[in-house]
């Protein structure tokens, strides 16, 4: 069966930009067929998980009220099954990075990423998360995030407007909407994704856990 | 700004004077200095909080290898935090200090990032992947060989029941984090960790020209972006002896106000949401968005507005402005009856708040904690009545004082204050004079040599900016007084013995936002 294009009911499909990097994706999905049954499960399970996306509360600074702005009264998130946020990694399907990510931010960010179960998603929101913004030129500020996590959708603006905010997240919708979950292409942590590229976090090892473990090798 | 030096083997006497003799109990600001050649030192600013009589005294010592000064954070409690904000962008060693450790940067931080001769470069502090050991907790001092060394200070037992909360908590407004030692429910001892949002806004300034640090100071206390843009201007205008028009004057302070209402709400808002009364944070950002709307006509901007410019504002006026903005003034005032019938008078608030996290009128001014938080312990502390600017000292407002100094009292001078603001903006919205909304000023900005500073009340507090020019297009030092770090700081008076649920009521209702604080 083959994969179809993302619709979102009630927006027209021409209206969102950057289709061919989704039409690229179901390309590449389209190589390994499924059966019938198989995909049409795909596709109920990707009704599912595309409408009840949970994030992580995570907001550094600024970007985070135009965050808390989205989710209350005006422009509702709930509307397209946003509302719920947790506040526990383990719980949270994406994690949204509002705000300056510096270099005491860096490792914190990446384990809270490290923490959530897969399919997991990242969206960068603000000039600062996708490239240091304002303060590229700091010596504290980490320039962009996805140099530590892999990122599915960039927002930018300084700071992005609501709108700009539901529509990036739209955008991950409808990635959501083409991906396979039963084996094929799924959004899991690929090869070049994980620990050569992107450092790991170790922390805290006590002293005599490092000391036995050198003497070992 | 007239700075008296104080030769280094006089400084703690003349300092100790100064507190007890001369009554200048309120430190406004310490801030740490790199003058080259002249070594390296500290610019206190002092207040006497009954005359309201302001002096800056300052100190240096020559020696860059292991700079030390007497410690003073036994006359002044905020000095505590603030000596350990100087060490950890100068090196500079306070002798006598409790526990002096580095404030935002990680204790394996190479180099102390605003001296003159620092190198910033990529190899020297890569992104560090690994979480920082809290085992490691020290203490610097300096060796019998004259130089700064570590030595291994442990805050907690190891009998003691630590605790961590954040930086990834819903209940520290950002990234905050502290580590609580309990006893049963009841919080012992705290230690607050800053710095994760610590951007360099003052190091970046330093190579920026004047118009250009204008946009970050927006982004310091994003719900202040107002009077934080309009002190720095302020700032520079007097340097440069720049003379604003009435009507900017006029637009200034309107647009203060409106950013006081925005942050009170928003204050509002949270605060609940805080304790569990979702309803009232959505009716706070409903009705907060009307303010936006406002603001982003005049302005094109919701959060960051980028509105103040040196001479003048950016853009003048819509011309429905006045009406959109009476209208507003006068539903806003209804809409707090229904706060304070929905969340204000509630029990469970109220059960919540009353009596818990008391600050007395001596440790808010010790501290240092202006707006709110000081205004709720009956100091008053408005840098509106205290050193008028823009069109304060012509209005006809009140400054609320509150005398309880808990949490209750916090959360009402805020909505008093709304009402206040609301008073303000209507004594000025019908007569906003005809003229030029910004005065034309040469392309690249020069301010002559000397130091300046310039301070105005943001949303929670006193926002200082103290500025250091050598006559170039770039500041030589710049540096923001913090609203929010003297509130963190007192957080260890308020918490101790007090339940760990009155953690989310304290910082709720002391208002402090991280990017302001960190910098
Ligand atoms: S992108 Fe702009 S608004 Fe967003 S966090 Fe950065 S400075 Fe703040």
């Amino acid at each position: 069966m083959e994969m179809k294009k993302p619709i979102i009911k009630s927006i027209p499909y021409e209206e969102f930009k950057d289709n061919e990097t989704l039409e690229a994706l179901i390309k590449e999905i389209n190589k390994e067929r499924t059966n019938v049954v198989v995909g049409a499960l795909d596709d109920l399970i990707n009704w599912g998980r595309s409408n009840s996306l949970w994030s992580l509360t995570f907001a550094t600074s600024c970007c985070g009220i135009e965050f808390m702005s989205v989710g209350a009264a005006r422009y509702d998130f709930a509307r397209f099954g946003f509302e719920v946020t947790r506040n526990s990694p383990r719980q949270a399907d994406l994690i949204m990075v509002a705000g300056t990510i510096t270099h005491k931010m860096a490792p914190v960010l990446k384990r809270l990423y490290d923490q959530m179960a897969e399919p997991k998603y990242v969206i960068a929101v603000g000039g600062c998360a996708i490239s240091g913004g304002p303060f590229k030129g700091s010596y504290h500020v980490l320039n962009g995030v996805d140099k530590i996590i892999p990122v599915d959708v960039y927002i930018p603006g300084c700071p992005p407007r609501p709108e700009a905010i539901l529509y990036g997240m739209m955008q991950l919708q409808r990635k959501v909407k083409i991906e396979k979950f039963f084996g094929g292409v799924n959004h899991k942590q690929k090869k070049e994704e994980q620990t050569d590229n992107y450092p790991l976090v170790i922390t805290n090892v006590p002293q005599e856990i490092t000391d036995k473990t050198e003497k070992e090798q | 700004m007239n700075t008296t030096f104080i030769p280094l083997n006089e400084f703690r006497s003349q300092m100790e004077t100064l507190r007890r003799d001369k009554g200048m109990d309120f430190l406004r600001d310490m801030i740490g200095m790199d003058w080259g050649e002249d070594g390296l030192g500290v610019i206190y600013l002092l207040e006497n909080s009954a005359t309201k009589e302001n002096i800056s005294v300052a100190t240096r010592t020559t020696d860059r290898v292991a700079p030390a000064i007497p410690t003073v954070s036994d006359l002044w409690k905020i000095a505590n935090i603030y000596e350990r904000e100087v060490f950890d962008f100068f090196g500079i060693i306070f002798n006598g200090h409790p526990n002096l450790r580095r404030l935002f940067l990680r204790n394996d931080w190479v180099g102390y990032p605003l001296r003159k001769d620092y190198d910033e470069s990529e190899a020297v502090n890569p992104v560090r992947m690994y979480s920082e050991n809290n085992q490691n907790d020290c203490t610097y001092t300096l060796a019998e060989d004259g130089t700064i060394k570590q030595i291994p200070d442990t805050l907690f037992d190891n009998n003691e029941y630590v605790i961590n909360i954040g930086p990834q908590h819903p209940a520290t407004h950002g990234v905050l984090r502290f580590r609580l030692s309990l006893e049963g429910e009841f919080i012992n001892k705290v230690d607050i960790h800053c710095g994760y949002i610590h951007r360099g806004i003052e190091k970046i300034s330093e190579k920026y020209p004047y118009p250009q640090i204008l946009a970050l100071t927006d982004r310091l206390d994003y719900l202040s972006a107002h009077q934080n843009r309009h002190a720095l201007c302020m700032c520079i205008e007097k340097a440069m002896g720049l003379e604003v028009t009435e009507r900017t004057q006029y637009i200034r302070t309107i647009m203060d106000e409106l950013q006081r209402i925005d942050s009170h709400l928003l204050f509002i808002s949270c605060a609940a949401m805080d304790l569990g009364a979702l309803t009232t944070f959505i009716y706070g950002f409903r009705d907060r968005e009307k303010l936006l709307d406002i603001m982003e006509e005049v302005t094109g901007g919701r959060l960051i507005q980028n509105y103040n410019v040196i001479g003048g504002v950016q853009a003048d006026i819509t011309p429905g402005f006045a009406e959109k903005v009476k209208t507003f003034c006068k539903d806003i005032l209804n809409k707090l009856n229904e706060y304070n019938d929905v969340f204000t008078n509630n029990i469970i608030t109220r059960k919540r708040m009353l009596g818990i996290g008391v600050l007395s009128t001596e440790d808010v001014i010790s501290y240092g904690c202006t707006g709110g938080t000081g205004r709720a312990s009956g100091w008053s502390c408005d840098v509106r009545k205290r050193h008028p600017y823009a069109l304060y000292d012509k209005v006809d407002f009140k400054e609320i004082i509150y005398n309880n100094g808990d949490c209750y009292d916090r959360f009402l001078v805020r909505i008093d204050e709304i009402k206040e603001s609301v008073r303000i903006i209507e004594q000025l919205i019908d007569s906003i004079p005809e003229g030029e909304y910004k005065v034309k000023t040469k392309p690249i900005i020069r301010i002559p040599e000397g130091s300046y500073h310039a301070a105005v009340e943001g949303s929670r507090g006193e926002f200082g900016v103290f500025i250091e020019s050598k006559g170039d297009k770039s500041p030589y030092r710049i540096k923001f007084r913090p609203m929010g770090l003297p509130l963190i700081a007192s957080m260890e008076t308020m918490l101790k013995g007090n339940k760990i649920a009155d953690l989310m009521a304290i910082g709720a209702t002391l208002d402090y936002v991280i990017p302001d604080i960190d910098r």
